[in-house]
């Protein structure tokens, strides 16, 4: 239940731990003369801006532009600021399926994500379950997720571990030749760049 | 910055070693055997990031391939599903 509506419910919950720490260090940094709340509020709103559309756009490039998929997975940062998209301090590694490979995303440690592209990550993505268990067992993971990969096909999981962040180039879905930028960039899910699904096909 | 000793196509041990701190090397990876996939650049070194120090020179790193097989000895998986992993070259030796 969110927060929302249990305050319309009048149900009181006590802030927690975490909560409790980013209001006290938010409130003694304006009051040092650190940051101002201006500053806070637009830095989380711009946070709240970036969405996998982003990541979805460049996909789509790439799946009409061979040139520019060829320089997105040489340098996936410099191919990204092509399309205006300036992700500073992202290290982009961008990996791609094929027929034969399978690629899919996790960080063990923490939760290293692409936000810059894709925005802020899904609670599953941080929880130890899937952390833990998709270097472990990668297909049975992906099963969960609905996505069933064929024994013949190899399963890379990339493993985010220090300064790279990672996004997966889907393949493009057959039946959409002929298709603009944007209807295919429709197609593409957060969760198809995470690795964990694949795009929607033009029927779905 | 310190100088890439391993180049893409080498083979490349992880370190077994279990030193205190912050350490980027996840536990499961330490004493495996794998191949470089490329040179990702030098970053400074984030165990000393993390104790206030400067962390230079900085340090090659390398995205290290795996064989899943090779990690996980009841890998349930196919012989050919591989794991790629981020690591330092302080934590690697030729294999």
């Amino acid at each position: 239940m969110s927060d929302s509506q249990d305050k319309e419910q009048g149900k009181y919950r006590p802030l927690s731990y975490f909560q409790l720490m980013e209001i006290s260090l938010r409130e003694l940094l304006v009051e040092k003369g650190i940051l101002t709340n201006a500053q806070v509020d637009a830095e989380v709103e711009n946070m709240r801006s970036r969405t996998p559309e982003r990541g979805a756009r460049v996909v789509a490039r790439a799946w009409v532009d061979p040139g520019f998929k060829t320089r997105l997975l040489q340098s996936g940062t410099k191919a990204c600021e092509e399309l205006g998209l300036d992700l500073p301090g992202l290290k982009l590694i961008a990996v791609e399926n094929t027929p034969q490979v399978h690629n899919a995303i996790v960080c063990t440690l923490c939760s290293c994500y692409p936000r810059m592209l894709l925005g802020i990550p899904p609670d599953w993505y941080k929880s130890r379950n899937y952390r833990s268990r998709m270097v472990r067992e990668p297909r049975a993971v992906l099963r969960e997720f609905g996505l069933s990969i064929p024994p013949d096909v190899e399963v890379r999981v990339h493993d985010s571990t220090a300064d790279m962040r990672y996004m997966v180039l889907p393949m493009r879905p057959a039946g959409t030749d002929g298709w603009s930028e944007g209807r295919l960039a429709a197609l593409v899910s957060r969760d198809s760049m995470i690795g964990v699904a694949v795009p929607k096909g033009p029927n779905d | 910055m310190s100088e890439a000793r391993f180049k893409p196509g080498e083979r490349v041990k992880v370190l077994k070693a279990y030193p205190p701190g912050h350490i980027r090397t996840p536990h499961y990876i330490r004493g495996c055997v794998g191949e470089v996939e490329r040179i990702c650049g030098a970053f400074p070194n984030p165990e000393e990031l993390a104790q206030m120090r400067d962390g230079l020179p900085p340090q090659p790193l390398y995205r290290v391939r795996f064989l899943q097989k090779n990690i996980w000895p009841d890998y349930a998986g196919s012989p050919s599903d591989v794991l790629e992993v981020e690591i330092y070259q302080h934590w690697l030796e030729p294999a």
